[in-house]
């Protein structure tokens, strides 16, 4: 590997992309905001509406655009996992163990630096047969505030792309899982969750199924 | 006393390796491996990397301390929340330790362990009288945990900071000539 030094001044000789002119990298920048710090709803509102165009985009089904936009979401929650563990302070700078500790971090910690406030609920799932599935509820996901759904695409929700995100947590703390989002609001029955579905139409389950291996794991420690 | 440092992903590969050596009393931060032992570094965090995933699961702490020791070599690691290990290989002069290892490891082919912790815990009472601060002479004194805790630490900024960056990947090798440069400011701080 080369061991060029990029200092303040190699920057006029080096015109181009690779070294910023002020000598300043990604590397100069604090890793710690103020809390206030808050960036436009409508500036994301409208990145996202433009995100989800370009998903759509010559796709073959509904599964399609909603695992693009889980694929768009992946490496944020991979980079908010390390971002928001480095921004705990010292003594609670723990990696999460278990799958409680990991989804108390995501409905937590993830929520309020995301969205500005924890999310709605965390259940697990109620079937005895799938021991590997929980949920977490949000009632309004911000993503969904401005996207209204065309009759044709009833299945669609596009806080799949929390979904992502919400993957991305889970295996980069090595948890691998599956997490897809589903609309619930509209459905009579209201499913697991049993809260009153017509106070909040919008209202969205992030289904998390962990890989076997996790649940095997889980075990193991439990025991230990 | 010279340092081996690296970066490890997810799927254990490396992603960054720096080679250092004390700048505490004196050094000159030049690591003093011979070119055997350059490889053997590699290996021999390589192997600690089975010692380092069996220890993570028992605590949540990132930083996991003295994990392994192969003869002269002692790993100390660091895993980061996204499961990204830091390996440190240090290895203490030649000269200070040679015989009490050489010697431990001969009662060790007979599973006699407690001879060689006394053994070794005698080697460490002897470097430690002759220089009971001094992080070179032996690995596993608490002085030593915690000014690589302080190294590690240091370095897990800018490692965040470095995956901060939209273009980087998960399991991409890190190439930047300014990490390279915080992480040598790192090692001569603390180490």
């Amino acid at each position: 590997m080369s061991n060029m030094q990029p200092s303040k001044g190699s920057g006029k000789e080096q015109p181009g992309l690779r070294y910023p002119t002020n000598g300043k990298t990604i590397y100069h920048r604090p890793l710690n905001r103020t809390k206030t710090a808050e960036l436009s709803g409508a500036s994301f509102a409208y990145l996202f509406a433009e995100m989800v165009s370009y998903a759509s985009k010559r796709i073959e089904s509904i599964q399609d655009l909603e695992k693009r936009l889980n694929v768009q979401g992946h490496p944020i929650g991979l980079k908010l996992l390390d971002l928001l563990l480095y921004r705990e302070p010292a003594r609670s700078q723990t990696r999460p163990l278990n799958i409680i500790a990991l989804l108390h971090f995501i409905k937590l910690n993830v929520w309020q630096h995301l969205f500005g406030a924890a999310a709605d609920g965390l259940e697990k799932s109620s079937d005895p047969a799938k021991p590997d599935e929980y949920m977490i509820i949000d009632n309004e996901p911000l993503v969904n505030r401005y996207v209204s759904v065309p009759r044709d695409m009833s299945q669609l929700n596009c806080a799949a792309y929390v979904a992502g995100i919400i993957e991305g947590v889970c295996d980069g703390a090595a948890f691998p899982a599956r997490v897809t989002a589903h609309s619930v609001g509209r459905q009579e029955d209201g499913g697991a969750s049993g809260a009153p579905a017509e106070m909040w139409p919008g209202r969205t389950v992030f289904l998390v199924k962990f890989a076997p291996e996790v649940m095997e794991r889980e075990g193991y420690l439990g025991k230990g | 006393m010279s340092y081996y440092f690296a970066i490890v992903g997810t799927q254990d590969n490396p992603l960054f390796e720096y080679e250092f050596g004390t700048s505490k009393q004196g050094g000159d931060g030049q690591s003093r491996f011979g070119e055997q032992a350059r490889h053997m570094n590699q290996f021999i965090a390589h192997s600690s990397l089975d010692i380092v995933e069996e220890v993570q699961w028992g605590t949540g702490q990132m930083y996991l301390k003295h994990v392994d020791k192969f003869f002269n070599s002692h790993i100390s690691a660091y895993v980061t929340a996204g499961n990204v290990k830091f390996l440190l290989l240090h290895q203490p002069p030649q000269s200070t330790n040679t015989t009490s290892s050489s010697s431990s490891h001969n009662t060790n082919t007979t599973s006699s362990s407690n001879s060689s912790t006394a053994l070794s815990a005698a080697a460490m009472i002897g470097a430690g009288r002759s220089s009971s601060t001094s992080i070179a002479a032996n690995p596993t004194s608490p002085q030593t945990e915690e000014a690589v805790r302080s190294f590690m630490a240091e370095v897990y900024e800018s490692w965040v900071k470095t995956i901060m960056s939209p273009f980087y990947r998960v399991n991409m090798e890190v190439r930047s000539p300014v990490f390279r440069q915080r992480v040598a400011a790192a090692g001569r701080k603390y180490l």
